[in-house]
This record gives C-alpha cells, structure tokens and sequence, in this order.
C-alpha cells in the first residue's frame, strides 16, 4: 500500500509537534527543579551535586596569620611527602607536589595589591588541591581516572590513569604532577603502607582519603605545629571550619574560575 | 636435486631455529617446572574469602572488583558465602595469608608466562618490614608531631561514618 504525500505530510507535521512539545517540557520542568533546589540549598550556594545530595562536603580552613611557612616552617610537606612515597627528582620542573610553598601573590594572582600590609608580603602559603567542588580535572578525565566522591574529595584511582595529562591542562592551580620517570628509586624511605606511582601517572593530594576512611584528620593538619589547619564538614553549621568561616573574613584561590574551591584562606 | 647437502643443511638450521623457543624452555630451570604454591599452614587462615575452584579461576575479576569498590565505591569490607567478613584489602588481607608472592603469585604466573605488574606501585611484603614505620613519625613522641594534640577522635569517627 502506498502512502499518499497528504499523509506523509501530515505525519512529518505531527512529529514536528511532539519533538517541540517534549521539549519544551523537560525545559520548563528544569527550571522549576532548579528553582526549588537552589530554595534547598541556599542563595549563592553553588548547585554542584555533593553539595546538593550529600550530608557531608569537606573542606579545609588554612589560618594564614598562624601559618608560619615563611619563617621556614616545612612540617606539614614534610610529613605528607614522607607518608605518601613522594619522589624526589631533583629538578623543580618534573618536581611531584601534593602540598608546596608558593608566595602569597603567586597563590593568590587575582588578589595581588601594588601596596599590601606587609606580614603578607611575600609570604609563603601551603598549597595543595583545592579539592573542587566543581572539578575540572574530573571533566576532562577521559577515563574516569579522577572523580569525585560523594564526600567531596577529588580522588585519584592510579589503575586506571592512562597519562594523558588532560587534568594538569584543566587543574588551574598546578596542583597535579605527571610521574615522567620511575618514581621509586627517588623515593628516600618507602612508607610500606602506602603505594607507590609508576611512570607515565598523574598524582596529586586526595586530603589523605585513605586516613578520612579511618576516621583521622589529614596529616598536615595533624602535623601543623601551630594549628593553623582545620578540616572538617563544611555542610554541618556547628563544624569548626563553618565556625571559623563565620567569624573571619576569607579568601580562595581563583574563585573566578567557577570551580569552586574547597580550601579556605584566612588573612 | 642439484645442491643437496646445503638445501639439507639449510633445513636443519632453519628447523634449529624456528624451534629454539621451545630447547630454551627445556633447558632453562624454571619455565616447565610444575607451580608449586605454598598454601597457607596456620590454623585460623584455612579458608580463602572463596571457593578454591572460583578462586583458581577467578582471582583476578576478583581482585579487580575490589579494587573499583575499595577505590570508587568506598566499600571495604566482603562478606564471604559462608558468611565470614573480610578488609578488602590486597595488601592485608591477601597477602597476610599468602605473605610471599615469588611463592605464591608467580608460581603459576611464571609458568604460563602472564607478568603481574601488581608491584609497580603496591608495595612487597617483603619491603614492608624495611624502613622507618610511619606509625613513628605519627606516634606522640615524634618531633613532627610533638607540638599537636589530636582532636576527639571519636567525635572524627562520626563524622567521617558516611564512608562506612
């Protein structure tokens, strides 16, 4: 049987009209669940998925006015290298960091005055993964090597790193390093209880997920001698880190950017 | 046949060579010989966390479950069929039965020529006993740590519960 032109046109009209109906629809459902979920959550409150579906979002709380990394103090990059079997190359620019010194006008490039009080000048600042809420790293991973947990931190699964490096492109913090040789011959006392890299793996600072799991806090937060390190539930209103960003005035590295950083500077 | 004796010579060089794959593994001490693993001896590690015949030929979707659930899924323990819990855990738990793999792993692995490249990045039992323990740079007498009073551990527990 043949179908007349009148009928074709008139299913070709039809379809047109359900394509158009269905989208619209699943537009305007989107914008009312938006509505009511940014409701939920909070005005100016991102609406990332961990900060949506979950109990708890961590965050860490660096006291900057503590801090004494300029005045040499190495503690805390001391205790996460030793722990974490961090290779060392020698040369800055293979260099693996999961927590390092930077100025504060390098850390903090959006930020940099002319003229500045002067405690701040030049100071150094620990740096480490922001531990994003809005990761791009995790974006970019074409295999899924980097993800987020539904605690929030950026974990790496090193089995499945390919090297492509597309994360060190995404990461605007620099905060992760490409192993381009065997790390372990470069490694002074290996920690038997954590793993090694092997070449060709990204690495970078997971906020000590494997100690989180036990219920302990990050080394460098544990190792700081003049506590200036906080960890804690940034979703729970009584936490020492929400108390803390309650009370003082607080700044993060590239806000701009929209990935949302997770690791909070008081100056 | 024109050239007989070096047609025939010619065979059995080329012969010689394209089986010397196999007179290497003849003469080489360890490729044929039949894997011997050491099983576990003590009394509380008789059983694995499964079935000898799964184990023998599964260990290795095994091993790659726990690792995606242990990694990306937080769960770190297994209950067994028989319903004993385990730490999914390569290094403690497999290894603490089976603490040597050049006595366990690679008898078999050598045999049938599949490389583990576990060791890559996991550390050996062996190695774990060398070295400094980080249980030191952590113990309160450290220096690192000297200065620093842990917080309420069990307040930390709790708020760290929703990876359980």
């Amino acid at each position: 049987m043949s179908i007349s032109r009148r009928t074709i046109l008139k299913l070709a009209g039809l379809t047109a009209l359900g394509v158009t109906a269905e989208n619209y629809a699943s537009a305007h459902a989107g914008s009312t669940t938006a509505k009511i979920l940014s409701k939920a959550v909070g005005a100016g409150k991102r609406l990332t998925k961990s900060n949506l579906q979950q109990k708890v979002r961590l965050a860490m709380v660096v006291d900057l006015r503590k801090c004494v990394a300029d005045q040499g103090c190495t503690k805390c990059i001391d205790v996460c290298n030793k722990a974490h079997n961090i290779p060392d190359f020698g040369d800055s620019k293979d260099a693996i960091k999961w927590i390092w010194k930077e100025p504060y006008e390098n850390a903090f490039v959006d930020q940099e005055n002319f003229y500045m009080r002067d405690e701040f000048r030049n100071k150094m600042v620990p740096v480490f993964c922001n531990n994003c809420d809005n990761p791009p790293c995790v974006e970019v991973c074409p295999t899924q090597a980097t993800f987020q947990r539904p605690d929030g931190i950026v974990m790496m699964d090193w089995h499945r790193c390919i090297g492509c490096r597309y994360c060190m492109a995404a990461c605007p913090y620099g905060s992760r390093s490409f192993n381009w040789r065997d790390p372990r011959p470069f490694i002074r006392d290996i920690n038997p209880d954590y793993p090694t890299r092997m070449k060709g793996v990204v690495e970078k600072c997971t906020w000590c997920d494997e100690r989180v799991d036990q219920g302990l806090l990050p080394l460098c937060v544990e190792a700081c001698p003049e506590k200036a390190m906080v960890f804690g539930n940034l979703n729970d209103p009584n936490s020492e880190v929400r108390q803390l960003l309650k009370d003082n005035f607080s700044v993060r590295r590239k806000p701009g950017l929209g990935t949302s950083p997770e690791v909070y500077y008081l100056v | 046949m024109y050239d007989c004796g070096k047609i025939i010579a010619g065979l059995v060089i080329f012969v010689g060579l394209f089986t010397s794959p196999f007179w290497y593994d003849l003469s080489s001490s360890t490729a044929l010989q039949t894997p011997n693993p050491v099983l576990p001896t003590k009394a509380d590690q008789n059983e694995c966390v499964a079935s000898l015949e799964f184990m023998r030929r599964d260990h290795m979707a095994l091993l790659n479950e726990w690792r995606t659930e242990v990694v990306r899924d937080g769960i770190t323990y297994y209950r067994s069929a028989n319903g004993r819990e385990f730490e999914m855990r390569y290094t403690k738990t497999c290894l603490g039965c089976h603490p040597d793999p050049s006595q366990f792993c690679d008898q078999c692995h050598n045999y049938i020529g599949v490389s583990l490249y576990c060791w890559d990045c996991h550390n050996k039992p062996a190695l774990q006993r060398q070295g400094p323990q980080l249980a030191e740079i952590l113990s309160p007498k450290s220096e690192i740590l000297n200065k620093h009073q842990m917080q309420n551990p069990k307040q930390l527990k709790l708020m760290f519960s929703h990876r359980r």
